[in-house]
């Protein structure tokens, strides 16, 4: 048991648990806590695999905006300390054998490609210059220029309908009038 | 005198190897030292900082700062911690513990996670991470969800809204720093921070991209939360806002983490910035490198003190509007305007530094003209509006 | 490999340490004498009347959403930065492209309105 594997259970350990906590949780603000204890644990992850960009990028984006903003909406929209309610629905068993399915058919499928099938890690790339050719590979024209672009595209458009829903009803009441 | 960081680290290795450890064992538990030694002693220099930054305050006030104290009041700080852990820590009914307990933790932690990459010397920093800038920043986001934990923890409607003000102006002025954060990391061809020391050997970034340093400076100390940004903690609106119901030494962790904060600031500007330890002879001596770090660090300290005691509060929606209308856009031309020079100045053999130097000096103009430009209609407006309202009351028709 | 990371797996939990550890001295050396007045949520001398929730505005919901949008945006662009130096104009120019068009996005929330402080 190498120092690495023993950090990589854990983690993992720990970010199913948290994962079942964001479901378990009575309170949905504790919910939220949960989910931003499952990111961190998937940013170690990606520490563990040497992917130190996607690392920081997952806390930075993950932990820093989206849980930020998804605890925006919980408490915005609800009272928050004496928010709680059933945790469990009746057929809890049903939703178990289903993940547990689908969690098999999976594995199956993975396995059937013989890079994954291997035990132990395989060699990963030097973390130093990954970054560098990240960074030509989105503008390389042969590689990922136009995905680039239209993330850009895509983005435009999320903040445009994130507008077009949130602003107040009164100022588009008055607007389309 | 060679390297004293380097053989020291030696002495340490031989000592620890010599008791019998494995290399790679020996090595952990002295990572393990060093970052117990550096949190420490940044959390006890903290004593002195906030005694200077008194007095400097005071002197800006035209009075004495804290002098009672032992000599000059240094020891202020120490009789005031002594004085909060005596105090009792008033927790409120109906509270959330677990979060509660836990938000200041967390602020501190990510005050004290930032300096795992600053570098102090040549060959002398907690690690190099090849993501440094972006690390910094993600810490850097621990510390907002810390103060959101806080607000709605404490079961109190300022609190609450408190936190969510502070959470908004945390959140907006993130995106301007980022930005800037681009800037150094083009110039460098790094996001390391000790590559982006290195790359400053001949000249320091503050030169090639003066705007950027600016708004990176701006909007470190609006994500500080100090005046004229201090809105999280405005005494007179919102009664200290998120901490209101933290009492005793809990509200004293939220006190130390910002001015630790208010340091670091200081510190990645004049790493991303101003050169870190570079200077002349730093590089043979690394003890210099030391000096000339902190020397610089201390010089833009005393200027974010100086902005503090010198400019009042500004309103929520002003602060706002000065990041999403004005920092931000800025930021934005200013990261494009670098990138398009910088390229264009290398191919065609034109002098770097000049070519951004005059592309930053037209920017500064522009935005000048279009302020000025904002400010006199704003200014013609009211004159306007007093005109027509002098005139009705007077029955003056103008 | 995961050399750089192990400074900082120490000094991240030993800075949630220490100010635990001033905290709880806090607890222990302090006096502990609760009542039913000094538990109450402090609202400036007054009852607190209701339970404790914040005003829906639409605005902390909107500023939020812009920053979730610019950080995923400024994320983006700091492999292009990293590159910069190996670059050629055009690919320069493609990333300040990626820019402009959030820069748009931009001036389109400001003329919309989506910026004031309502």
């Amino acid at each position: 048991m190498t120092v690495l594997q023993i950090v990589f259970l854990v983690t993992g350990f720990v970010t199913l648990l948290a994962g079942v906590m964001v479901v378990a949780s009575p309170k949905l603000v504790h919910a939220a806590l949960w989910l931003i204890v499952s990111l961190a644990g998937v940013a170690v992850l990606f520490v563990l695999l040497n992917a130190n960009f996607l690392a920081v990028v997952q806390v930075v984006v993950y932990i820093g905006a989206i849980a930020i903003l998804i605890i925006f909406a919980v408490m915005l929209t609800r009272r928050v300390m004496a928010d709680t309610g059933p945790t469990h629905n009746p057929s809890w068993w049903l939703a178990l054998i289903s993940a547990l399915v689908l969690l098999g058919g999976l594995l199956a499928l993975i396995l059937q490609v013989p890079a994954f099938a291997q035990a132990g890690p395989t060699a990963q790339p030097a973390a130093d210059s990954g970054l560098s050719d990240l960074g030509t590979a989105l503008v390389d024209v042969n590689r990922f220029l136009l995905p680039f672009e239209v993330a850009s595209v895509l983005l435009l458009a999320a903040l445009i309908g994130a507008m077009a829903i949130a602003r107040p009803a009164d100022a588009a009441e008055e607007g389309g009038e | 005198m060679g390297d004293p960081f380097g053989l020291i680290g030696q002495w340490l290795m031989d000592l620890v190897t010599g008791w019998g450890m494995q290399p790679v064992a020996a090595l952990t538990l002295l990572r393990f030292l060093g970052a117990a030694i550096l949190a420490t002693v940044l959390l006890l220099v903290c004593f002195l900082l906030i005694v200077a930054e008194r007095k400097l305050l005071g002197r800006f006030q035209d009075r004495y700062g804290p002098n009672r104290v032992g000599p000059w009041g240094v020891f202020q700080t120490v009789a005031d911690f002594v004085k909060l852990i005596g105090k009792e820590i008033v927790v409120p009914d109906g509270i959330d513990k677990p979060v509660y307990w836990l938000a200041p933790l967390l602020v501190v932690m990510s005050v004290v996670g930032i300096w795992a990459v600053v570098p102090f010397a040549p060959g002398f920093l907690g690690t190099d991470l090849n993501v440094g800038i972006l690390y910094i920043v993600s810490v850097g986001a621990i510390g907002t969800l810390g103060i959101i934990m806080a607000g709605w923890s404490s079961n109190n409607k300022f609190a609450l809204l408190g936190a969510f003000r502070a959470v908004a102006q945390l959140v907006s002025y993130e995106i301007p720093m980022v930005l800037t954060l681009l800037v150094p990391t083009m110039l460098a061809g790094s996001m390391g921070i000790a590559a982006i020391v290195e790359a400053q050997k001949d000249m320091w970034f503050i030169t090639a991209a003066p705007l950027a340093a600016l708004v990176f400076l701006i909007s470190s100390v609006a994500e500080n939360g100090r005046a004229p940004f201090d809105l999280m903690e405005g005494e007179s609106e919102i009664v200290a806002g998120f901490n209101i119901e933290y009492g005793g030494l809990a509200f004293g962790m939220f006190y130390v983490g910002e001015f630790l904060h208010a340091f670091t600031v200081g510190v990645l500007f004049s790493t991303l910035f101003l050169g870190g330890w570079q200077g002349p002879g730093a590089e043979q001596f690394p003890l210099l490198g030391l000096v000339y770090f902190f020397a610089k660090a201390f010089v833009v300290w005393f200027i974010t003190v100086w902005i503090r005691g010198s400019f009042p509060r500004v309103r929520i929606d002003q602060l706002l509007s000065l990041n999403w209308k004005f920092l931000t856009p800025l930021a934005l031309l200013i990261v494009s305007l670098t990138a398009v020079v910088d390229k264009l100045a290398v191919e065609q053999g034109w002098s770097r530094i000049l070519a951004l130097l005059a592309a930053n000096g037209a920017l500064f103009v522009g935005t000048m003209a279009v302020l000025g430009a904002y400010g006199r209609s704003v200014r013609l407006r009211e004159e306007r509006l007093r005109a027509t309202a002098g005139g009705l009351s007077t029955g003056i028709a103008r | 490999m995961h050399d750089p990371w192990v400074f900082v797996a120490f000094l991240l939990p030993i800075g949630l340490l220490l100010p635990a550890v001033a905290v709880l001295m806090g607890i222990l050396l302090g006096p502990r004498k609760p009542n039913a007045i000094k538990g109450t949520t402090y609202e400036c001398g007054i009852e607190t009347v209701g339970e404790t929730w914040v005003q829906f505005r639409a605005s902390y919901y909107i500023f939020a959403l812009i920053f979730v949008v610019f950080d995923v945006e400024a994320v983006f662009l700091f492999p292009w930065a990293v590159a910069y130096q190996q670059m050629q104009l055009y690919m320069v120019l493609e990333g300040v492209l990626f820019l402009l068009i959030l820069a748009a996005g931009l001036l389109y929330a400001w003329r919309k309105g989506a910026l004031e402080w309502v």
